[in-house]
């Protein structure tokens, strides 16, 4: 806390938490959670304490625990906590509602197995009535959703739903967010997207939100960039809102709209360059990280045609940027863009060299050595360029500026390593190649660091060889003696050198000249021997040559070739450290030691290193000639990048290029078929290769594509996929990649469940009631009693889920009433394929609507199953603690006993030899005095149904909120048609001016049946009946809040009472809840106390009591006519008990 | 998701930090130190998004005193440099006009102005009104 360690009053803390008084428990809490984490040891004593805060009555006692257990929870203590949190889910406070729904999110990560149980409940919140927890319900979803979208993607329909009606900004945020999370796995969804987004973005003020969306439209543009014709206009809105953005004069703006338009280069980069003048105005821009951000999005939007131009400002951006760690991205940037793929976009090459020779004046630069492998990259794979790189370099050598002492210190003197290499390499193109001998061999070289040092020493030779060479075709003898002389002056300095390297090499070589020397007094002529040593062309390496070798039989990489050393010098450390420097990107001669799990765990760190490096494929050849002389060379597997079409040369007119490249590439792919058997050839006589596959290799170049090459270059069998490295096991976020979809196990069930139900079998008898209501799903009827085929059963299931979301996302009609209904996969799959089907309706409900009356019905199967299987128990389960009393009500439906039939809250509305309807009511708290009324359509002939038309009669009561011109008598259609057998939602709303009696509305729906015969009009009449439990909402209430409404004396009161009931208390309970909407306060033995609201904001309170064989019902409520009715209402369906 | 909200004086003292996700106790002054760093060079006329390593910090001042949120490379960096501001707002509200000396002599009351308003590194609640309730 404050910085300081305090562990040590962890205890004290802990006594502080449990303190009675709130403001000392608040800090208490506040302590902890600054302090306590995972390792703390006393936090196992918190639990109970933890437990008892959260069911306090007090909501800020519970909230205040469930703030601090967001900060310190551990897997210990959600596990233990984690069925108390899911019971304040459904707590009557949003406050702790919202609290409990986020901190799930802490829980599922620290404890995933409570992933599964509890996210029906999660669900549910996302309709939750009060904003704050809707938004923190999203915002779970979205953090989880993060981690493993294909679960989240059945959520879809809600969410766009949300979305459409949300007006939270933060809200929206999220959601969007959600769904650019989505998108990748459902393109339909992206184009269903779309057009909502682009509204939003057309109306948002909000720039958080527009950014959001410009985002995500980028994102679903990305998942869609294969086969949707027509977002050009979208992407050209977004590239013309960022344009806005950039121009703000706000910085933070002008840096989200660069960051969100380098993502839309990476798919659409033409409608990016089109504001090119823009983003070099960023250029200029003061804030360092916006000009980055410039310059990031510069890389992507380079052609042939602008390079020059863009490198030229570069440059001079360059001049300005001194010495600052800005200059040194710029100049990371120019090489960057330059290379790129291969460089593609660089049509002249001396004016390429000429770039980085003038990069080289930097100051204090760490990037010398990028530009050491550019130079020496494009030198070596550009042979047409070599005589010019050839004069520039040994320019640069004779130029003073980098010996100079100051910039030893810094990296700029790396080009010189490439310089000498070139100059050595390609001497033959040097125009005064004395002058840059004694350029090399001057005394201040020594000062350069050793491995720039060894390459001079090595090229010294070189160049002296061919010096020799020419001297002596030219007869003279005295000047070639003289430059042996000047050899033999001058190396002795590097034969001094603390260097090792430097040190070997020089004494090696002066040994070798001096020999030179005897011979040359002899007149012996040597210098064709001197230049067989250097004879031949050095090839570039790729990178993944080494992997490449496949392991000779019989060789052993894992056996120790000695008994291991004691020395701790490892073996493989040492040629590591020599060479190093030298040879950066080349594969490394591995010791055959190194073993198994080593070479994978390279060669994954060598892949990754591949990936982010542009140049990875342009190994350095220089330390190749090195070895040549070394046994080692035998060892170094050489992949041929075969190409012997002769590189584009520079200054030739750009169609002419086309032409080639277009050429090259047909080659290539010819080429790449020879490619393994070449290899292969080769390995065989990589020995001796230098030499004898000389005429063969003449001719073999590198392209600017050289690239494809490697890149499709087989992977040696023991590689690992590189996919599997954005797999890290130690992810925390792993854990929660669980299948949603999967049915729940027993074994899942958190640990106190009580109202979990576990999958149970069911007697085939029990189907014939729920088959006949369910006869929507003729299809499934046949199976429904095969116990054998359920397994099948919900296969199909889910396919058919699958098939309802498909549909949701093939529609695109208005987004207001979301014609079809789309259900969830849930944990409730569990259940067997009968209750399955149950489910999939109730969620189809819970999913376009409001509302939750659908819901205590799943829940009465699974307490009615749970009954069944644990029978006897029953009487021990029976809570007698403050468990279940608390669980009761949340739990929103009332345990019920065996017999009650599975039910759907649908009801027949009318049917003919066409088409059967079935409705339900249900109110929405959002909207006071509106209803939903579902109405699904079933089509039960052969022929197509369309034209649909429903006309309902108003009453001066009720109306049909019908699009807006349309009068009183015009039919509303129905948003679909139904092929045969096909049966789909429509949902219409109504205004009901007075909720408290019951409406029946007459009305017809008017159909054209269509099929092979032709065409008729038919109708249906129908009655919608408004009872007055269908205006009431399901609102969990606690017992305190049912008190304190009871005491508060302004309810009027009315009573029933009901004979000749026979069902248990338990199933009427049910009964009440599901089809009246009430849910159950508190229950003590054959009494029970209930609470709905209506939608106009009612309390309607009931007291049920049970007697030898009948029922007596006490009603409370705001409203005595509302009550009366309501009551009528219940004693019909209570009679029928 | 939010990892650490800071607030950090013109001088880098931190004068309040809370951390969503744990991190070890020197960690936690090594990563302060940095962050303040990188914000405190900065200049006015600079936009207020930093990279920094795998997450993302978004600062803003107010007068001597320096708000840092760091968040994960997936939120919404307006969003949360609108939040800093409510945040300010509400502060601004509770203490009527709120000053560094405030939050010094009243910190557990700012961390649970904080509290109410980011839950587990998620924000919760930006309704001033319901917030101070």
């Amino acid at each position: 806390m404050l910085g300081y360690d305090i562990s040590w009053a962890a205890f004290n803390i802990i006594e502080v938490m449990s303190a009675s008084k709130f403001t000392f428990k608040r800090i208490g809490y506040l302590a902890a959670s600054q302090s306590f984490h995972e390792g703390t040891d006393v936090i196992m004593l918190t639990t109970n304490q933890i437990r008892k805060d959260l069911s306090s009555p007090s909501q800020y006692d519970t909230g205040v625990a469930l703030t601090g257990l967001s900060c310190f929870v551990t897997p210990d203590l959600a596990r233990d906590l984690a069925n108390d949190i899911m019971t304040l889910m459904s707590h009557t406070k949003p406050y702790i509602r919202k609290k409990a729904v986020l901190i799930m999110y802490k829980v599922f990560l620290k404890y995933p197995e409570s992933l599964r149980p509890a996210f029906p409940r999660l669900k549910e919140k996302l309709e939750d009535p009060d904003p704050g927890v809707q938004s923190a319900a999203v915002n779970v979803i979205c953090e989880l959703a993060r981690r493993n979208p294909k679960n989240y993607l059945s959520l879809a329909p809600l969410f766009f739903k949300l979305m459409t009606s949300s007006t939270n900004n933060w809200v929206l945020i999220k959601i969007i967010k959600l769904f650019g999370a989505l998108t990748p796995l459902e393109p339909r969804l992206g184009k269903k997207l779309i057009e909502p987004l682009t509204n939003l973005i057309h109306s948002t003020s909000a720039m958080s939100l527009l950014y959001e969306c410009v985002n995500t439209v980028i994102a679903v543009l990305i998942s869609l960039s294969s086969g949707m014709p027509n977002h050009s206009a979208s992407i050209q809105l977004c590239v013309q809102k960022l344009r806005i953005l950039i121009e703000d004069s706000d910085q933070n703006l002008k840096y989200l709209g660069l960051l969100a338009m380098s993502k839309i280069l990476k798919t659409h980069p033409k409608s990016v360059q089109s504001h090119k003048d823009l983003i070099l105005q960023c250029l200029d821009d003061k804030d360092e990280s916006i000009r980055l951000r410039a310059l990031d999005l510069l890389y992507g939007m380079v052609s042939k045609k602008n390079l020059m131009e863009i490198v030229k400002k570069l440059m001079t951006h360059v001049d300005k940027a001194e010495g600052t760690t800005y200059r040194d991205e710029l100049l990371t940037k120019i090489i960057d863009i330059c290379s790129q793929s291969n460089y593609q976009y660089i049509t002249n090459f001396e004016w390429y060299i000429s770039i980085l020779v003038e990069l080289t004046r930097l100051e204090g630069t760490r990037h010398g050595h990028l530009i050491a492998a550019q130079m020496l990259d494009v030198a070596i794979r550009v042979k047409a360029i070599r005589k010019f790189a050839v004069s520039q370099m040994s320019a640069l050598l004779d130029s003073a500026h980098l010996l100079a002492s100051s910039t030893q210190r810094n990296g700029i003197c790396e080009v010189l390593y490439a310089a000498a290499w070139i100059c050595g390499e390609f001497s033959e193109h040097l125009q005064e190649p004395h002058h840059t001998l004694e350029a090399m061999l001057r005394p201040r070289v020594t000062t350069l660091p050793g491995h720039i040092q060894a390459v001079y020493v090595q090229n010294v030779v070189k160049l002296y060889a061919s010096i020799l060479q020419q001297k002596e075709q030219a007869g003279e003898a005295e000047g070639a003696q003289a430059v042996t002389q000047l050899m033999v002056d001058r190396l002795p300095q590097f034969v001094q050198s603390a260097d090792l390297e430097v040190q070997e090499r020089a004494s090696c070589i002066l040994q070798l000249v001096k020999h030179i020397q005897k011979l040359q007094a002899k007149d012996v002529p040597v210098a064709e021997e001197v230049s067989a040593l250097f004879a031949g062309e050095l090839n570039p390496v790729a990178p993944k040559a080494q992997k490449k070798v496949p392991v000779p039989e019989g060789l052993d990489l894992d056996a120790w070739i000695n008994e291991p050393l004691s020395d701790s010098e490892s073996e493989d450390e040492r040629p590591r450290a020599v060479f190093h420097e030298e040879e950066q990107r080349r594969p490394k001669h591995r010791p055959s030691e190194a073993d198994e799990e080593e070479l994978a765990r390279r060669r994954e760190a060598r892949k990754q290193e591949q990936a982010n490096n542009p140049f990875y494929i342009k190994s350095s050849p220089s330390p190749q000639k090195r070895y040549q002389d070394t046994p080692g060379v035998e060892h170094i597997p050489v992949v041929q990048i075969d190409l012997s079409v002769p590189l584009k040369v520079p200054g030739l007119p750009m169609s002419d290029q086309y032409v080639k490249l277009e050429e090259e590439r047909r080659h290539r792919q010819k080429l790449e078929k020879d490619k393994r058997r070449k290899k292969r050839k080769e390995k065989e006589k990589k020995g001796k290769r230098r030499h004898s596959s000389l005429p063969t290799e003449s001719d073999e170049d590198i392209a600017p594509a050289q690239q494809v090459d490697i890149v499709t270059e087989e992977m040696p069998e023991n590689a690992l996929p590189s996919d599997e490295d954005d797999k890290d096991p130690n992810d925390p976020y792993r854990a929660l990649d669980i299948d949603l979809d999967k049915p729940l196990a027993d074994s899942e069930k958190l640990p106190i469940q009580k109202h979990r139900n576990t999958e149970t079998s069911k007697s085939p008898e029990k189907d014939v009631p729920m088959v006949e209501k369910k006869s929507k799903k003729p299809k499934k009827k046949e199976k429904k009693h095969k116990e054998k085929e359920r397994d099948k059963e919900k296969k199909k299931e889910k396919e058919k889920k699958a098939e309802d979301l498909d549909f949701w996302l093939s529609t695109t009609p208005p987004p207001a009433p979301a014609p079809a209904p789309a259900p969830v996969p849930s944990t409730d799959e569990c259940e067997d394929a009968k209750t399955e089907a149950q489910g999939e309706e109730d969620d189809a409900e819970g999913q376009d609507q409001d509302k939750k009356s659908p819901k205590p019905k799943k829940k009465k199967h699974r307490k009615e199953k749970e009954e069944r299987t644990k029978g006897k128990k029953k009487s021990k389960k029976q809570p007698p603690g403050s468990e279940e009393a608390a669980g009761e009500p949340v739990q929103n439906g009332a345990p019920e006993e065996e017999q009650l039939p599975p039910e759907s809250s649908y009801s027949l509305l009318a049917e003919n030899s066409y088409v059967k309807m079935t409705c339900d009511i249900r109110g929405s708290l959002q909207e006071d005095s509106q209803v939903t009324v579902a109405i699904v359509l079933e089509n039960r002939s052969s022929s197509i149904l369309k034209g649909m038309e429903l006309s309902v009669l108003d009453s001066l009561n009720a109306r049909m909120a019908r699009p807006q011109g349309s009068s009183v008598h015009d039919g509303v259609p129905v948003p679909f048609q139904l092929p045969p057998g096909v049966s789909n939602e429509a949902q219409y709303v109504f205004t009901i001016q007075s909720i408290v009696m019951a409406q029946k509305l007459k009305g017809t729906l008017s159909f054209i049946a269509k099929n092979d015969e032709g065409a008729t009009h038919e109708k249906l009449d129908f009655r919608l009946h408004f009872s007055c439990s269908s205006y009431l909402i399901t609102t969990p209430c606690y017992s305190d809040a049912f008190a304190k409404l009871l005491e508060s004396g302004d309810l009027s009161m009315s009573s029933i009472k009901v004979d000749g009931i026979r069902m248990s208390f338990q199933n009427l309970l049910a009964k009440i809840c599901f089809h009246h909407h009430f849910s159950v306060v508190e229950r003590v033995d054959s009494c029970a106390s209930m609470y709905s609201r209506s939608i106009q904001g009612h309390h309607v309170c009931l007291l049920v009591k049970k007697g030898e064989n009948s029922v007596s019902v006490d009603g409370k409520c705001s409203d005595s006519t509302l009550l009366s009715n309501l009551l009528e209402e219940m004693k019909a369906t209570l009679a029928k008990c | 998701m939010i990892k650490f909200f800071l607030m950090v004086n013109k001088q880098g003292q931190t004068r309040l930090s809370k951390y969503y996700e744990h991190v070890d106790i020197n960690k936690r002054t090594l990563l302060e130190t940095e962050v303040i760093k990188s914000c405190l060079s900065r200049s006015n006329e600079q936009c207020s998004f930093i990279e920094y390593k795998d997450f993302k910090l978004i600062y803003r001042q107010y007068a001597a005193l320096f708000i840092v949120v760091g968040v994960n490379d997936t939120e919404n960096e307006m969003a949360i440099y609108e939040f800093i501001h409510n945040f300010v707002e509400v502060l601004d509200e509770y203490f009527s006009r709120v000053s560094e000396l405030d939050i010094m002599f009243n910190l557990d009351k700012v961390h649970i102005i904080l509290d109410e308003m980011v839950l587990n590194g998620c924000i919760v609640e930006t309704n001033r009104a319901r917030i101070l309730a």
